[in-house]
């Protein structure tokens, strides 16, 4: 099962983002382990800068503003 | 641009056609505003001698010129933005010193992708990669307050020169804050876990191949986002510039915020702007009302630039990075900044 962070702290785009990836998921009927990560230090450790990032079992995948939904299906 | 078409390992080819179409519909638009807001009012049976028609035919001529501007200005930083990454940024100021790197970086603040909601990640980010202190804070503040919707309205609403002066004077205080809190030497002042993390990743910057067809998705998906969020801001701005338009004495404003204003007039603007938090889209029309009612330009537009760079919420964020003496300085700094750029503007206009 991927293990999904998505690292922001708690703008309308990182729940737009975790919200997409989520549907994503379930119309693939792919199960995954979605997380949201709020936590400054959390979200640093990653290198992550601009948010929304989302981190794919322990791998930044994306950085900075929501991810097309055509990036998000390319991840299951 | 037959020499921008050369995309032969693009994926899609770049909707040139769509973009020089609607590029002439555009400029018709911002050539028949005047007609169009004469028309709005003559079917409304209005005319230009009555208060009421006054205020309407403000709201008709601002509202669709600035929301055009807006438009163009917001695609084109859109497209300008898939050049700048914010790591990319970091990269260039990477080990950069003081000076230089201060104005390199007021600078690339205006034309990187930057939101409010990531500004605490991008200072980390950046101080972890080695840039100094007092550049990030050249960065940090020259990326809100100089940005493109400010630009776009200014441009719009008061002509290129004041737009231009408001760019020049805004990268000044910018550059010169960040100068000085370099100076000061303030990194004990960083909440400790923060200074742990200093110069602690290498700024190494891998960018994403993109093709024009991309870029020019950007520029409209920005337009959507920005766009589509400041409009209510706008529209209920010149709203309130209308009424100010049409029904406020001329010269009201000029005693309490005019040129012949008290000195403290100035720093009593910029004071009550601090703890204010709202856009450029949001203050800008007000600031236009206004001015045409014999407020000083300087005077109104410290108080926009403080309204714009310093903000309470923005404080109790930066709180969990800076401890509370840097923090003051950063407000101390860009106040004082801001409060010569007022002064310097009245004199100067």
């Amino acid at each position: 099962m991927k293990n999904i962070k998505v690292l922001g702290t708690g703008c309308a785009n990182c729940q737009n983002t975790l919200k997409l990836i989520d549907d994503v998921a379930r119309a693939k009927g792919v199960a995954v382990q979605l997380e949201k990560i709020e936590d400054l230090q959390q979200i640093m450790i990653h290198g992550v800068m601009s948010t929304p990032g989302v981190v794919i079992n322990g791998k930044v995948v994306h950085a900075g503003g929501v991810p097309t939904r055509a990036k998000v299906e390319s991840w299951f | 641009m037959t020499a921008l078409t050369d995309t032969s390992h693009s994926p899609r080819r770049p909707p040139w056609g769509w973009l020089g179409v609607s590029f002439i519909a555009w400029i018709a638009a911002y050539a028949s505003l005047v007609p169009f807001a004469d028309a709005a009012i003559a079917l409304l049976g209005l005319t230009r001698q009555t208060h009421l028609g006054e205020a309407v035919h403000f709201f008709f001529y601002d509202t669709p010129k600035v929301l055009l501007l807006l438009t163009g200005i917001v695609f084109l930083m859109g497209v300008v933005h898939t050049f700048v990454s914010p790591e990319r940024t970091r990269a260039l100021l990477s080990g950069k010193r003081l000076g230089v790197g201060n104005v390199m970086a007021a600078s690339l603040g205006v034309i990187t992708p930057f939101c409010s909601c990531s500004a605490v990640p991008l200072f980390i980010g950046f101080l972890s990669a080695g840039v100094p202190l007092g550049v990030t804070f050249s960065f940090l503040i020259s990326a809100p307050m100089v940005n493109e919707v400010a630009l776009a309205l200014l441009f719009g609403l008061f002509g290129w020169k004041v737009a231009g002066l408001y760019l020049a004077l805004g990268l000044t205080v910018a550059i010169t804050a960040g100068l000085v809190i370099g100076k000061l030497g303030m990194e004990r002042h960083l909440e400790d876990w923060v200074r742990a993390m200093q110069a602690s990743q290498s700024a190494d910057y891998v960018g994403e191949e993109m093709h024009w067809a991309g870029r020019i998705d950007a520029g409209v998906a920005h337009v959507r986002d920005i766009v589509g969020k400041v409009w209510p801001w706008v529209l209920a701005g010149i709203g309130v510039g209308a009424v100010i338009h049409g029904y406020v004495p001329q010269d009201f404003m000029a005693s309490i915020m005019g040129k012949d204003a008290p000195w403290w007039s100035l720093p009593a603007a910029v004071l009550i702007g601090v703890p204010m938090y709202s856009n450029a889209a949001g203050i800008l029309p007000v600031v236009e009302a206004l001015i045409g009612k014999g407020a000083a330009l300087g005077t109104v537009l410290a108080f926009m630039m403080s309204v714009i760079a310093l903000s309470l919420p923005e404080m109790i964020i930066l709180r969990k990075v800076l401890k509370l003496p840097l923090i003051a300085t950063f407000a101390g700094v860009v106040a004082l900044g801001i409060l010569i750029v007022g002064y310097v503007f009245n004199a100067v206009l």
